[in-house]
């Protein structure tokens, strides 16, 4: 199973709820694809929503840094939301828990936005 | 090798879609060594990283050049080779990932990923060419075991 991407608008926020795997193989084009559209599009408040993530390589967490680095120079924000244990673990080893904004909460999510 | 250790081996081209196949055949490997589902999960993630390392970074590529890659495994322990056939590849000239001006690399994280998953991880060069990547995952018998 690849990535599945699923996006929603709330307020001026882009909701990408992201289902499947972020993999070298599968899931990292697809990503920076929808990333490169909404940035394209001027709607550059974005939260990952990676709930429903399966599985994340070290290209996958690499595509999370990406879409993070090219959402803060086109002047927006990318946070994300529902991280797993797994990505957690992730992303807390090589240090990127101290880069990205994380939430449990849509709600405190989207409210951080406004801040 | 240890008493009643078993091999298994198998060879993929450089093809990015095999390391699905290279993962399945692993997590079935560790089901029958007995690993626990989170351990399972990153020996099996650790054996995908260097198997794409193999692909892109030793093979630059090139499908028509083979990785091999070997279990072997015995009630204590799973031990998995991975050898590509390039031209060398020095894991020392990788930048640190936890270096501050590195971590906003969208790369470079794979091995550091697996010196942190698996108990051993030793990189080599093959006599005829080619690096070999040897990583050692010991399971956790009971409570006791040291």
């Amino acid at each position: 199973m690849s990535l599945t991407i699923n996006q929603r608008t709330t307020g001026d926020v882009s909701i990408l709820d992201l289902s499947g795997k972020i993999t070298i193989g599968a899931g990292s084009v697809q990503l920076r694809e929808a990333i490169r559209k909404l940035i394209d599009s001027n709607n550059k408040n974005i939260l990952l929503n990676v709930g429903d993530v399966s599985y994340v390589d070290s290209s996958g967490i690499g595509e999370l840094v990406n879409s993070f680095t090219n959402t803060n120079k086109a002047g927006g924000i990318l946070k994300l939301l529902n991280l797993t244990k797994k990505i957690q673990d992730l992303l807390a080893i090589t240090k990127l828990l101290t880069v990205f904004e994380t939430f449990t909460s849509e709600e405190e999510a989207l409210k951080s936005f406004n801040k | 090798m240890e008493q009643n250790a078993s091999t298994i081996a198998l060879t993929i081209n450089s093809s990015f879609k095999f390391t699905e196949l290279v993962a399945s055949v692993t997590d079935n490997i560790t089901q029958i060594v007995g690993f626990g589902e989170e351990e399972a999960h990153w020996i099996s993630l650790s054996v995908r990283e260097s198997v794409i390392n193999a692909i892109k970074h030793g093979n630059k590529l090139d499908s028509n050049k083979a990785v091999d890659v070997m279990f072997i495994i015995s009630e204590e322990s799973i031990t998995i080779s991975v050898r590509d056939y390039g031209e060398g590849f020095d894991p020392r000239h990788i930048p640190d990932p936890l270096d501050p001006t590195n971590l906003l690399n969208p790369s470079g994280r794979g091995i550091f990923y697996m010196r942190t998953f698996m108990d051993e991880v030793d990189f080599s060069s093959h006599p005829q060419g080619g690096t070999i990547v040897k990583m050692l995952k010991k399971r956790i018998i009971s409570e006791t075991t040291e």
